[in-house]
């Protein structure tokens, strides 16, 4: 199975999902792995009331087993249902790495 | 002295605190990076932990803080966020007014 259809189904079955954005930003970073580097944008109802830092334990903790490894990095955008509606489905960019910055 | 007192002792002796891989003259991660210019743009001192140079802290704060990457920004002994929200914050201006509030508490103790 691969990284991303894992954090699907964890987050699948921990949360009233909404709205789903997997991307995997694994070659904007050096190094061989190609499932490294993750940006979620997650929207859920789950999410109302909770500030920003719950929200990212929320779903550090039903990743838990992924993190460190494979996962290096995790880029969470976690939004209510109508703070997704503010926002339009605008998901920021995440940094490159500064290690070996790929040239294009 | 444990690994977590380190931390809490840290943390107490620290009003921001960053943990972060590298420096913010010289971050090692794209991440950290973008953390530590946002909380420079707030135009206040802050203090940072080279996690990098802490294999230690790297290992342990994690656990501690209940969050597994870094970096971490602690304001106040609390955890603010990793790159994300601290990045989020500094966009809409509420990083720049919890780190006033924390140097005008500083500066009235002083007082």
């Amino acid at each position: 199975m691969s990284i991303a259809t894992e954090i699907e189904q964890r987050l699948t079955e921990g949360l009233a999902l909404q709205h789903l954005v997997i991307e995997n930003e694994s070659h904007m970073h050096s190094g061989p792995a190609t499932e490294s580097h993750f940006k979620l944008a997650v929207v859920a109802d789950d999410f109302t009331g909770k500030r920003a830092v719950a929200r990212h334990q929320m779903i550090y903790g039903l990743l838990a087993v992924l993190m460190n490894n494979p996962i290096h990095a995790l880029a969470l955008h976690l939004y209510t249902t109508s703070e997704w509606q503010e926002k339009n489905g605008d998901i920021p960019l995440s940094p490159s790495c500064m290690g070996a910055k790929k040239e294009h | 002295m444990s690994v977590v007192d380190t931390i809490k002792e840290q943390l107490e002796a620290n009003d921001i605190l960053l943990y972060m891989k590298g420096t913010p003259r010289f971050p090692q991660c794209g991440f950290s990076s973008r953390a530590s210019e946002a909380i420079m743009s707030c135009g206040a001192r802050f203090a940072f932990v080279n996690i990098l140079e802490s294999p230690e802290i790297r290992a342990e704060l994690p656990k501690y803080a209940n969050w597994p990457t870094f970096p971490q920004l602690w304001i106040k002994g609390e955890l603010v966020g990793g790159c994300d929200i601290i990045a989020e914050m500094a966009a809409n201006g509420e990083l720049k007014e919890l780190i006033d509030s924390v140097v005008v508490d500083d500066d009235s103790a002083a007082n």
